[in-house]
């Protein structure tokens, strides 16, 4: 039975953990994301399906609980906001080189610094190029509205533990704090321990049975040539990752001479952006690029050989539309419009910045 | 053929430790309570149900010695590592092995927090008072005046701070059970390390809250004495400020 709701988009993803059978969730209050830790303690989930939830002493610790949970296993998600999504970029980086699955969402505000609690879309950068040190990439999926923030952090989950990586949901303030219809999916039920030994017990920390060795979680190897072996096996799954799992929605793209690439927030303000194009007769369209790391590179790049110009809109200084002019490699003129330190683009801003650059 | 008959045996090298030749100065006392900590949880029929964390220092590598299921942390996060691994698999043994610089310096938060917090965990602390691993640096337990590679001329209290009492600090916090301060140079003194790392493990498992066993060890190579000496220059200098015996006793301050 469907079961719709009237949420805030970070009520919608801490609802979403519990039902896609999370087994922990270790956070730390920070704006414009503390709703998510808020509900969770408020519903109390180890009553509805065993699920613990802690709020941590730090964003570093909370990072390390989900290093620690992710070992074991588990399914394990924390939740920050930008100045705390670096505090766990050390963190970030372990889970990659240990190559443990886990959930961490990212609701954005504006930067650089401490910034400040408004929208923002400038984590781009640390995002999908690392992050954190050496060489690895999260799965990052960004969600434009509530219904998607719920959707997303299942998919990331399954994602995740697919290739057995950290994954990211990147939000912002804006879809965080907003109110709107979610249909929620079915509670799945969480894994038993016997069930977590089944799926991970080859190589997660669950207990040294007789039958097999021990199973050792480390991102360390002090032996160069072993290292950059590791590392060619990362880079291996990431290249699967980036055949097999591109997300991205096209609006009104089929006849048009112009797009709009935009993700998130930006993608949803683009698209009445779209709409007052086409009452003036401009052939405009918006691609929306849904996952943005792997980022949808050959779609991009077939604009280069079918339309006349790209427009990419950011809440930022420009970070994505580096990605966009990379895969259109000089073809076409790609032009940037952003906002940022909080501020949000209007639909009549964007098509201005639209017209002036291409009618 | 069997030549060692079962009843000649007197010792044997318990199978939680594995074959992997120890990467410690010889003289060091990390191979002893390796050792002790893993006969512990043999003793115990824990090693199916026991999950270790593995801290950043001269016992990074602790993972490749320990003959069980291990996680190597970041620097000073151990301790988070283990509340998270603990809360997530109630069922299991979950301890951590830190030394000084990872436990009183960069982990100083982690560590009060998880004491604070009870978690049902063991938390074996090695205090040796210099970094070992990256060459013989101050820590945070380097004594007054002692050298170091980063204070040559000695601990200058006024300018480098006092070497910091953190078991006494965390003792005093009601979310930890038991805190002991042992040693593993003497025979005597092993066998009591012993005991309390069993204590440890047997009260933080009935969910009495966090069991803390710190073991004062020599650094020989790091103090640039001989084993001996580095054994001598601990009890004549370590102890008296890191004094010996239990701190706290069911859940209640050793006066």
């Amino acid at each position: 039975m469907k079961e719709l709701r009237l949420m805030k988009g970070n009520e919608a993803m801490a609802e979403a953990a519990i039902r896609c059978g999370a087994d922990g969730y270790f956070g730390y209050p920070i704006t414009p994301q503390s709703e998510v830790l808020e509900y969770l303690m408020a519903e109390q989930p180890w009553k509805r399906t065993g699920m613990v939830v802690l709020q941590a002493e730090s964003e570093v610790a909370s990072i390390n609980m989900l290093y620690g949970g992710a070992s074991t296993g588990k399914k394990v998600l924390t939740s920050s906001s930008s100045p705390g999504i670096s505090l766990m970029q050390e963190g970030i980086s372990y889970l990659a080189g240990a190559e443990l699955p886990c959930v961490v969402i990212n609701v954005v505000r504006g930067g650089p610094g401490l910034g400040d609690i408004q929208p923002s879309q400038s984590d781009y950068f640390q995002a999908t190029k690392g992050g954190g040190h050496g060489d690895y990439h999260l799965y990052v999926i960004a969600p434009s509205s509530v219904q998607e923030s719920s959707d997303f952090v299942k998919k990331a989950f399954e994602v995740a533990f697919k290739y057995r990586i950290p994954a990211m949901v990147l939000s912002d303030g804006a879809i965080g704090q907003m109110m709107e219809k979610v249909e929620l999916f079915e509670q799945m039920p969480r894994r038993t321990d016997e069930e977590v030994i089944a799926e991970c017990g080859s190589w997660a920390t669950t207990g040294k049975t007789p039958d097999r060795e021990h199973n050792v979680i480390t991102s360390l190897d002090l032996i160069p040539e072993r290292l950059e072996e590791h590392n060619h096996k990362l880079q291996a799954k990431y290249k699967e990752i980036e055949e097999n799992e591109v997300i991205y929605e096209e609006i009104l793209c089929d006849d048009a001479d112009y797009v709009i690439v935009a993700y998130g927030t930006s993608a949803r303000i683009s698209q009445k952006t779209v709409q007052l194009a086409r009452e003036k007769g401009y052939k405009l369209g918006l691609m929306r690029p849904i996952t943005l790391w792997p980022f949808p590179k050959a779609k991009i790049a077939e604009y280069g050989e079918t339309k006349k110009g790209i427009l990419v809109v950011e809440m930022s200084e420009g970070q994505m539309v580096e990605d966009v002019r990379l895969n259109i490699n000089g073809k076409i003129p790609v032009e940037f419009y952003g906002r940022s330190g909080g501020m949000i683009p209007t639909p009549d801003e964007v098509l201005t910045a639209f017209e002036k650059h291409f009618m | 053929m069997e030549i060692i008959k079962s009843e000649n045996l007197v010792y044997k090298k318990t199978s939680a430790m594995t074959d992997k030749e120890l990467s410690y100065c010889p003289g060091c006392g990390h191979g002893t309570a390796h050792r002790i900590t893993m006969e512990v949880l043999e003793e115990m029929g824990a090693i199916q149900d026991t999950i270790g964390v593995a801290p950043v220092g001269c016992s990074v590598l602790a993972y490749e010695f320990m003959n069980i299921d291990m996680q190597e942390a970041a620097h000073g996060r151990a301790p988070a590592l283990a509340t998270a691994i603990k809360r997530l698999w109630p069922s299991k043994y979950v301890f951590t092995y830190q030394g000084d610089g990872d436990l009183a310096a960069i982990g100083t938060a982690e560590t009060i927090h998880a004491c604070n917090r009870g978690e049902n965990i063991v938390i074996i602390f090695i205090n040796n008072g210099i970094y070992g691993m990256t060459g013989g640096q101050m820590a945070p337990t380097t004594l007054p005046n002692m050298k170091s590679s980063t204070s040559p001329y000695g601990r200058d209290e006024a300018m480098m701070g006092h070497p910091l009492k953190i078991t006494e600090l965390i003792a005093n916090l009601p979310g930890v059970h038991f805190v002991t301060r042992q040693a593993v140079h003497k025979p005597g003194h092993v066998r009591k390390a012993k005991k309390a790392i069993k204590k440890a493990f047997e009260q933080s498992y009935a969910k009495k809250g966090l069991c803390f066993v710190e073991i004062v060890s020599n650094c020989n190579s790091g103090w640039k004495m001989t084993p001996n000496d580095a054994n001598q220059w601990m009890e004549d200098n370590m102890f008296p400020y890191y004094p010996l015996g239990d701190i706290k006793v069911d859940g209640q301050l050793v006066k």
